[in-house]
């Protein structure tokens, strides 16, 4: 039998509660890359990520990682034989040692058979040589982050956890550790189970995402795919926006500009430097997406795109549309004021040009 | 001020007893802390209790009653002479094992407090670094509750020092087998020798009193100002 990927049919049932079920998943996650479990507070995220590490006991458990069995009806793994990797929201790590000596509790317990080899790629990747005689105490929040991550690494999990890791930060520790992250990404070859409820967060990181609700799974797929639908965009606010997936096929060393083309046509973009024939993710906001019927050559706006209107709703949260473009096989999304929608005469079908404001490379 | 020989050998078996039942408190009172700390069981109250009592109880209802159990028509008695060891009382293990639950609470409630405050995250976080739960207790419980450690093993050393009315239920009155610090003052009052008296409890009050002050200044300086002898304010 053979299950690739990460076999998980989980129940938990709050106690005392008859019929609420705080947990109740039936699914499989990819066996490779990073997966975003992606939901509001309560919707069930770390109880999910505490049930695949063990910590909490579903009821009528079945958990299968890469064809391993963790729990099914006669068998429960505890966490410590689990090898998997678990990155906690706050600071976990033990205020006894210094940053060495956390690093030195991994090691010794690791399933690596180079551990020696390890550590030296995970010192590279989270740049964290020069703080290891520190205490906990003595490290800012970030540095605290990086050394739990290393941590969680350096038993060689086949599983990498990882729950909120980024929500106790601020915004510029945010921005200190994201890097790191996305480098894990790329010299990682283990799956990655991400929560979290940033919406940047998931739009960076994510390969596939898991939209969570009161417990369920509400909708399970492709970063690019999930962030083009409209109706689980309604109500992130400034953040609406999809993300593509593309190549940087040329550059414009006058104006320093890439071009990056995706399966719906072509972006310049600010050259980030990443080099040619690079896959790049490009996010592109609703906010910063303008709709107009006919070509204009007279605006600072550098990327057109002609689209087909796809879908139109209500967002949720203010008086506005999410307007679903079709792009190629891609799509855009674009947020207009009701009257825009009303005075442009947009339904499904038309075709009309999009104009970009902005575009970010993201990855 | 000085001690007859007679003196000196109260203060040595003093000293010994206290030895011998911290050491054996702390291996007993660590899995009853460590269980009252970390249980949601109904039982979890009942045994708080229980542990408690000697805490309330005067000494003598507890000899009494140890007395009984130890004595040959008692439970104890009757597996300790099935054991070929005779009869506990008024020998000096039998000192120890009244000594051992006259002064649990003192040992048991410090590492109780220790590991609740510890929380449940340091020990899940060794769990996912892949340590067992012997591992998860000597590599994280023991370094990170060692305040609630040490003041239980000195609370349960003092207090065991400081004890009479069970000693006198359980041990009576036997140089060098039960006749502890305690014992010798009172037999010093009761022959009038108040100044051999004098120097012993003398000695009782200093060394009471370093005891307690160490405790406070390890206490302040562990942060631990909410507990008061092991006991949270």
């Amino acid at each position: 039998m053979s299950t690739p990927g990460i076999r998980a049919r989980l129940q938990l049932r709050y106690p005392g509660s008859e019929s609420e079920f705080s947990l109740d998943v039936d699914t499989t996650f990819p066996g490779r890359g990073v997966t975003a479990i992606f939901g509001e507070s309560g919707s069930g995220k770390t109880t999910l990520l505490r049930c695949v590490a063990g910590l909490v006991k579903a009821d009528h458990g079945l958990l299968i990682v890469n064809d391993l069995v963790w729990q099914d009806k006669s068998t429960f793994v505890p966490t410590h034989r689990r090898p998997v990797g678990y990155v906690f929201q706050e600071s976990s790590l033990f205020p006894h040692l210094n940053a060495r000596g956390n690093l030195t509790y991994a090691m010794k317990r690791s399933a690596s058979s180079d551990p020696q080899a390890l550590y030296d790629r995970v010192m590279e990747t989270m740049d964290i040589g020069h703080i290891l005689s520190r205490y906990p105490g003595q490290l800012s929040g970030g540095e605290r982050q990086r050394i739990a991550i290393a941590r969680a690494l350096l038993i060689a999990p086949r599983l990498l956890l990882m729950d909120e890791p980024l929500a106790s930060l601020d915004e510029p520790r945010k921005q200190e550790i994201l890097p790191y992250l996305e480098r894990l990404h790329t010299s990682l070859d283990i799956p990655v189970l991400y929560v979290s409820h940033s919406v940047d967060e998931v739009a960076r990181l994510a390969d596939t995402i898991v939209v969570m609700r009161g417990g369920r799974i509400e909708v399970q797929g492709q970063a690019t795919e999930v962030f083009s639908r409209i109706d689980l965009q309604s109500g992130f606010g400034e953040e609406t926006g999809v993300v593509l997936q593309g190549r940087i096929v040329e550059r414009d060393q006058r104006w320093h500009l890439a071009r990056v083309a995706f399966a719906g046509g072509g972006l310049w973009v600010r050259d980030s430097g990443d080099p040619t024939d690079e896959a790049v993710r490009i996010r592109v906001l609703a906010r910063d997406v303008s709709i107009a019927l006919t070509s204009h050559d007279d605006s600072s706006i550098l990327n057109r795109l002609q689209v087909e209107v796809a879908e139109i709703e209500n967002d949720r949260d203010h008086d506005m549309f999410l307007v679903r473009l079709k792009a190629g096989q891609e799509f855009l999304i674009a947020r207009l004021t009701h009257r825009s929608v009303d005075h442009l005469q947009l339904t499904p079908g038309k075709s009309v040009w999009a104009q970009i404001k902005s575009v970010a490379i993201v990855r | 001020m000085s001690f007859s020989n007679e003196d000196i050998g109260a203060i040595w078996l003093t000293l010994r007893l206290a030895t011998t039942v911290t050491l054996l408190l702390l291996v007993i009172g660590t899995p009853i802390g460590w269980w009252l700390a970390r249980t949601q069981s109904w039982w979890k109250g009942p045994v708080a209790a229980i542990v408690a009592l000697p805490l309330v109880l005067p000494p003598t209802v507890i000899g009494f009653y140890l007395l009984l159990a130890m004595g040959p028509n008692g439970p104890i008695g009757a597996i300790t002479l099935a054991l070929g060891l005779g009869t506990l009382p008024f020998t000096f293990w039998g000192l120890v094992i009244a000594s051992v639950f006259y002064s649990m609470p003192f040992v048991v409630q410090p590492i109780q407090n220790a590991i609740e405050s510890l929380g449940d995250r340091p020990l899940e976080v060794a769990a996912t670094l892949r340590a067992g739960p012997w591992d998860r207790f000597f590599t994280v419980v023991l370094p990170l509750a060692k305040p609630g450690f040490i003041t239980a093993a000195v609370l349960g050393f003092a207090h065991t020092v400081g004890e009479f009315g069970v000693v006198l239920m359980i041990g009576g009155n036997i140089p060098g087998e039960t006749r502890v610090v305690s014992v010798q003052i009172y037999d010093h009052v009761e022959a009038l020798e108040y100044t051999q008296a004098h120097s012993l409890a003398l000695t009782m009050v200093v060394f009471s009193f370093l005891v307690l002050l160490a405790l406070q200044i390890f206490q302040r300086k562990f942060g631990q100002q909410g507990m008061v002898y092991g006991v949270r304010g």
